[in-house]
């Protein structure tokens, strides 16, 4: 800023050379710069003149001293005015007229303006003109744009919130509030302290006694599995670790394309300005982080030892020495040695002052020492992903969790990032932009786990192979100490390898037994299977035929000690049901053909119905007298009159006259009737079609429509799906208290008197797990099903359109 | 319970089956496994000694075992992890609908609501049936000796033999005067309304034998009727249809129900149904006292009625041998099946609405699944029968003259020979089972008895639905509550689950909105 503002001032006096005293006012700011020049200036002043005119001048300095740059104007001032003092110069030139030339050359000392001369020269070099500011409403429109898209990428990180809580079977609020219910008697304790001397002695006695202490409040293994990571982390990780498998490979691939250029300008440029910027910020590295600029000088002093051992850069190679033949005559050759011995030189000097080690393998190297930052696993090649989200964008924008704390520092183990790589190109700054992108995401990690808390200090393997460990210590075969876990990767894979034979061996007894077991439980269920099979079987009908059957054995001698008037229907034989379906018409003999059965009553009735000789009784006993088929017949008569009213009629739309002659005594033609008669849908299939002696109504109930319901509501694709989901009832003459309590929760709980606050990040980001599952948490401890069940959605949803905003954002830039 | 409290004296007639439960030890494979459980147990404490003797502290660590075990405090293993397995049997009782799969298209809110869905179903139906332990009481039975029919037992013999509580529940009342009686027994069994056909009303508090009012109409009674509760009761007289209180008062004539042969009161919906000489089959809702429906049934005189309680609709049975199904809502019957040749003498229809039972002037007895409409058995009793009651655990009373027999299970077996009979003073005009008592109550010419019929009465009642041993107080609360959970008339039909329908349901609704329009 100071610099510009210096280009403008002497812009200004040149423009103007002279000046009244009242402008300066303005400048204070401006004045201090030059206090220097008016030092010097009054200075020389001071030394001639009368009192009176020294203090005439002084005055003068005064009011000048308000502003800084009238005082020489001044002094040109007296000297156009040819008002000559005695004391000051002549004035030379008074009478010449100035030239630019003479101003130019003053300006051309003083070294500010040879930079704004530079600039200028650099502007007059400029083909290209600057464009046009864009017009108002452009800007806006763009900075709309702008703003929307970060707006709802901000909003959006609440839509998982807003889900869930959608979803959520019941809402507790206010949020994040402690379970409630009586609590642990192990952690009541772990937060009160002993106060009276009292409490103080007792708990001097149990902890003299080395009380065990029964309980920890929950199992390591139960905490691990509640810190296990949530599937939507894994999620989030997944695609993290994918994105970097593909810059990675990127990365290689570019290392790889660097490496086959040939030109060794371009390499040496490369070196240089690699060495230089290590030597950069090497010096950075030392004044912010001493340590790691050890280790860095360390390496290097390998390296110088490595290369005094090794002898490369000397003239013993094959390469040296085709080179020294060539020297004679090469002049190229003779500086390539050259350069290469002031390598050796350089590398093998004792080091006092870091300086460069890198060597054109150094250089090679270093993209795989950036593959060395990150994990193993990184290296798996897997096919780009078009649904992970990581992979679409830029990830700086995308924070799934946007609470960067400032005070978190990078990992302790430095995530040694290829600083050394240099960027003399621009292809290289890319490379650059994609480390950053590395080490954002380590950051990221690190940053989640450290949310996360201290209780997030069990990560999720080791406790994996705690089991394991657990395992076979039952099965006895190997025993591993829990000192494994720092254990080398070879070991590890060793390791891995043992446990995969163990769990091969384990499946294969596994199965055995289950084979095994499976045949035992067949032998053990197989009757029983076939005994259900049988009860099941078991129709209605059959067990019709089967107690006619054994009737009929029961009924004979029965039927022969006592004299029935019914006994002749019993030999009537039953039809098939299947001829019964088959014919439409219903024969009379087919209705009620039941066999009866006789029942033999111990006692037979002494009264005779005797009193009541009314005329129903009689009317009675007459129709029993002329009972028989009229009944049937005249059923049946009913049936067929109402399945005839049943049927749709065909409706005759025939008009006489229209296109034939029409009038008394004329039909409509034969081929126009035909035209114009309507056939309506067969109707439905009758529900009595089956049921001879039964007619069922096909008038459909209208009075319940009214209280059905009509439309199928919200979530439903289909009535049976609606119809299962209704078909529990809920009040409580069918269930259980507890069930209906648990059947009728209210949706949202509110606690009286606490104050409900809006929803803030933190609240979601830490209590995720709360809110979902404010109900049951016992379902967490048992494999994480509930909040797992609750993310799946917002997380499939959420992050395309994430994305979709990142492309409409990038659109106009 | 006073209900079976026909415990035995003799064991040789009465007895009450006494089902040892199975228990977790029975089963050999249990044992095994419960061996099996302990040696486990073994290995863990020893376990847990390593943990003390590894670590300098002495921690016990909570271990959770493969099956979920978990250790008290005391450091004691539960022996019997888990919450108790529930029989599958009684899973199944109270099964509510099938849960239809999932398929796999569903997605998002739905499957979520699905599911949701699908474990409170769930849960509903294991505390059920977990809760079902809390019905203790079984139901009794009688048993003859070797070669013994139960038949022949005297119901003077178990009057005997039971203790003297269930004794005093056979009595006889011989009311000779007043011709043939009805009987109704209210909800909850505890009082019983007695009409003799010659005008003589009384409702006595049967158990405690305390006569609540006793009066005569001056009028032909055809038939009485408990309404909600024991504090009113209708009266179907010679013209019209009365309502008196327990004590006798009338409190209403209804002039709209004229010539009521046959009564029947529909608790939940707080209908009463009457069926007239003059074909009419007319609905009162009891609760504001205004007639819901009155259908023509165009049948003639209509003096067989019956209740399906399962889902309301009134069965009537016509001379023509068609017994047929009405609604409140349908003009015209839901079903009308040929049930006999000759005309139908009396209708019965068990408590799940699967049976129904008629016997007709043919003098067949034939039991129907009213499910399906079809007949599932016919038996032929020499005599015909009369009148027939099903009781809550689905014994068969029918009378024949003056002859009451009771036959067990004449639904899903065939039966030989009635279980018990016993023979009364007079003609048999009424017969009703007591609803929570093994008793059956037989009005007759010559008055009233009340027989001991072992094994009728459900042991176990819902003391929220009827008590009968319900205070005033209670009756009071349980009153309101019905009223307020009072089932509108437009719900009857022969499904009671169409509630449940959506409209979208029906296949062919563009063929019921025409049906509608005609």
């Amino acid at each position: 800023m100071a610099k510009k503002r210096n280009v403008e001032k002497s812009a200004d006096t040149l423009k103007t050379p002279s000046l009244t005293v009242a402008q300066t006012v303005e400048d204070e700011d401006e004045r201090e710069l030059f206090k220097v020049d008016d030092a010097v200036i009054s200075a020389s002043e001071d030394e001639g003149g009368s009192d009176d005119e020294r203090k005439h001048r002084k005055l003068l300095d005064a009011i000048s001293s308000l502003g800084g740059k009238k005082r020489r104007k001044l002094a040109e001032r007296s000297e156009a005015s040819a008002q000559i003092s005695e004391f000051s110069v002549s004035a030379e030139g008074a009478g010449e007229k100035i030239t630019l030339g003479d101003l130019l050359g003053t300006i051309e000392k003083t070294a500010v303006i040879t930079k704004t001369k530079k600039q200028l020269k650099n502007l007059q070099n400029r083909s290209d003109t600057l464009e046009l500011p864009l017009s108002r409403k452009q800007t806006e429109k763009i900075q709309r744009e702008v703003a929307y898209g970060k707006s709802s990428e901000e909003i959006s990180s609440w839509q998982g919130v807003v889900l869930r809580n959608q979803k959520a079977e019941q809402l507790v609020f206010p949020l994040n509030q402690e379970p409630s219910g009586p609590k642990r008697v192990e952690q009541v304790v772990a937060g009160w302290k002993a106060q009276t001397p009292l409490e103080q002695e007792i708990f001097n006695l149990l902890r003299m006694n080395k009380q065990p202490v029964h309980d920890p409040v929950l199992t390591p293994t139960e905490e691990a599995s509640l810190k296990a990571m949530s599937l939507e982390e894994a999620k989030i990780r997944r695609a993290e670790l994918q994105k970097a498998r593909a810059l990675q490979s990127y990365y290689e691939a570019k290392a790889k394309r660097d490496k086959k250029i040939k030109s060794k300008k371009y390499h040496r440029v490369l070196n240089k300005a690699k060495r230089k910027e290590f030597l950069k910020e090497f010096e950075e590295m030392r004044k912010t982080d001493p340590a790691s600029a050890l280790e860095e000088l360390e390496k290097m002093e390998l390296a110088r030892m490595q290369e005094r051992m090794s002898l490369k850069h000397q003239n013993s190679g094959k390469w040296a020495k085709s080179r020294a033949i060539m020297a004679k005559y090469d002049n190229e050759a003779r500086k390539a040695m050259q350069q290469q011995l002031e390598v050796n030189k350089e590398l093998t000097k004792k080091l006092v002052i870091p300086s460069e080690s890198r060597d054109e393998e150094g250089s090679e190297e270093g993209p795989e020492e950036a593959a060395v930052a990150l994990p193993d696993f990184v290296n798996d090649v897997q096919p780009a992903d078009a649904t992970n989200p990581w992979m679409m964008g830029k990830l700086t924008a995308e924070a799934p969790e946007p609470a960067e704390g400032s005070d978190i520092e990078p990992p302790a183990e430095g995530v040694q990032q290829p600083e050394n790589q240099e960027d003399g190109t621009d292809e290289e700054e890319v490379i650059e932009e994609e480390e950053v992108l590395l080490r954002e995401f380590e950051e990221r990690r690190k940053l989640r786990q450290s949310e996360k808390g201290d209780r997030d200090l069990v990560p999720v393997m080791p406790v994996e192979r705690e089991e394991i460990v657990n395992e076979k210590d039952a099965t006895g075969v190997v025993e591993i100490s829990e000192d494994e876990e720092e254990e080398e990767e070879e070991e590890v894979s060793e390791f891995n390898s043992l446990f995969q034979k163990l769990a091969e061996k384990e499946q294969e007894a596994a199965m055995d037994a289950e084979t095994t077991n499976s045949a035992k439980v067949e032998d053990h269920e197989e009757p029983a299977l076939l005994e259900e099979g049988l009860t099941r079987l078991r129709t209605l009908e059959d067990m019709d035929l089967l107690s006619q059957e054994v009737s009929v054995e029961m009924d004979e001698p029965a039927a022969l000690s006592t004299e029935t008037p019914g006994s002749e229907e019993t030999t009537i034989p039953q039809p098939s049901k299947k001829k019964k379906r088959k014919k439409n018409m219903i024969d009379c003999n087919e209705v009620l053909t039941k066999e009866a059965k006789v029942i033999k009553i111990p006692l037979a009735p002494t009264v005779i119905e005797e009193e009541e000789e009314n005329e129903e009784v009689q009317k009675m006993i007459i129709k029993e007298a002329f009972a028989g088929d009229d009944v049937i017949s005249d059923f049946l008569k009913e049936k067929r009159k109402l399945e005839e009213a049943g049927k749709p009629k065909v409706v005759d739309l025939t008009l006489p006259g229209w296109g034939e002659w029409g009038g008394l005594g004329l039909k409509p033609s034969r081929n126009k009737r035909r035209r114009f008669r309507v056939k309506a849908d067969p109707p439905p299939p009758r529900q009595d079609k089956n049921l001879p002696s039964v007619i069922i109504s096909e008038k459909r109930n209208s009075s319940i429509t009214v209280h059905q319901v009509g439309q199928l509501p919200f979530p439903f694709a289909s009535p049976e799906q609606f119809e299962s989901c209704i078909r529990t009832p809920i009040g409580n003459t069918w269930n259980t208290q507890r069930t209906v309590q648990k059947l009728t929760a209210p949706k949202v709980v509110t606690q009286m008197g606490a104050i409900i606050e809006p929803i803030t990040k933190e609240d979601f980001i830490k209590g995720k797990t709360l809110a979902t599952t404010g109900k049951q948490p016992d379902i967490s401890l048992s494999a994480g099903k509930g909040p797992n069940r609750g993310s799946k959605g917002p997380q499939k949803k959420g992050h395309p359109k994430r994305s979709q905003q990142k492309k409409t954002k990038n659109k106009p830039k | 319970m006073a209900a079976h409290g026909d415990a035995e004296v003799k064991p040789t007639h009465v007895g009450k089956k006494k089902i040892v439960a199975k228990r977790y030890w029975d089963d050999s494979t249990e044992k095994k496994g419960r061996e099996g459980r302990e040696k486990e147990q073994k290995k863990e404490e020893h376990d847990e000694q390593k943990n003390t003797l590894e670590g300098g502290m002495p921690y016990v660590k909570r271990k959770k075992g493969e099956d979920g075990r978990k250790k008290g405090i005391s450091g004691k293993m539960d022996p019997f992890p888990g919450p108790a397995p529930i029989s599958k049997e009684k899973l199944k009782k109270f099964k509510r609908g099938g849960n239809k799969k999932m398929s796999s298209g569903t997605r998002g809110r739905l499957k979520d609501s699905l599911s949701r869905a699908e474990v409170a179903s769930n849960l509903a139906q294991n505390q059920a049936a977990r809760y079902d332990l809390l019905l203790p009481e079984d139901a009794g039975f009688l048993e003859g000796d070797e070669d013994e029919d139960t038949c022949t037992i005297m119901q003077e013999d178990i009057a005997d033999a039971v203790d003297i509580t269930s004794g005093s529940k056979y009595f006889n009342l011989s009311l000779s005067q007043f011709g043939p009686y009805r009987v109704d027994y209210t909800r909850n069994g505890r009082h019983l309304l007695l009409g003799g056909r010659r005008g003589h009303v009384v409702c006595i508090d049967w158990q405690s034998k305390q006569l609540k009012c006793e009066m005569n109409v001056m009028e032909t009674v055809n038939d009485v009727k408990w309404l909600h509760s024991e504090a009113m009761y209708a009266v179907a007289q010679k013209k019209w249809l009365y309502i008196y209180d327990s004590s006798g008062i009338e409190l209403h004539c209804i002039r709209k129900f004229n010539d009521v042969l046959r009564l029947q009161f529909l608790p939940y919906h707080f209908l009463l149904a009457t069926a007239s000489a003059t074909g009419f089959l007319q609905y009162l809702d009891v609760s504001v006292g205004k007639e819901v429906a009155a259908i023509c049934t165009k049948a003639g005189r209509l003096d067989v009625m019956a209740l399906n309680p399962q889902n309301a609709t009134v069965h009537l049975g016509h001379p023509t041998g068609t017994v047929t199904l009405w609604s409140p809502n349908q003009k015209e019957p839901l079903v009308k099946m040929l049930c006999h040749k000759g005309g139908v003498r009396s209708i019965a229809v068990d408590k799940t609405g699967t049976y129904m039972v008629t016997s007709g002037l043919d003098r067949k007895l034939k039991v129907f699944d009213i499910r399906t409409f079809q007949p599932l058995k016919s038996y032929f009793l020499p005599a015909g029968a009369s009148c027939l009651s099903l009781s809550q655990r689905g014994l068969l009373c029918a009378s024949t003259g003056n002859i009451v027999q009771v036959y067990q299970d004449v639904c899903n077996t065939p039966v030989k020979k009635p279980y018990m009979t016993h023979r009364v003073r007079g003609s048999v005009y009424g017969a009703q089972f007591c609803p929570f008592e093994d008793v059956l109550g037989v009005g007759h010419a010559e008055g009233f008895t009340s027989m001991i019929v072992p094994g009728a009465g459900e042991p176990n009642f819902d003391g929220l639905d009827a008590n009968p041993y319900r205070s005033v107080k209670q009756r009071q609360e349980w009153e309101v509550k019905a009223l307020l959970e009072k089932v509108q008339p437009e719900l009857i039909g022969l499904d009671p689950g169409q509630l449940g329908w959506s409209g979208t349901k029906t296949k062919y609704r563009h063929w019921d909105s025409t049906l509608l329009l005609r």
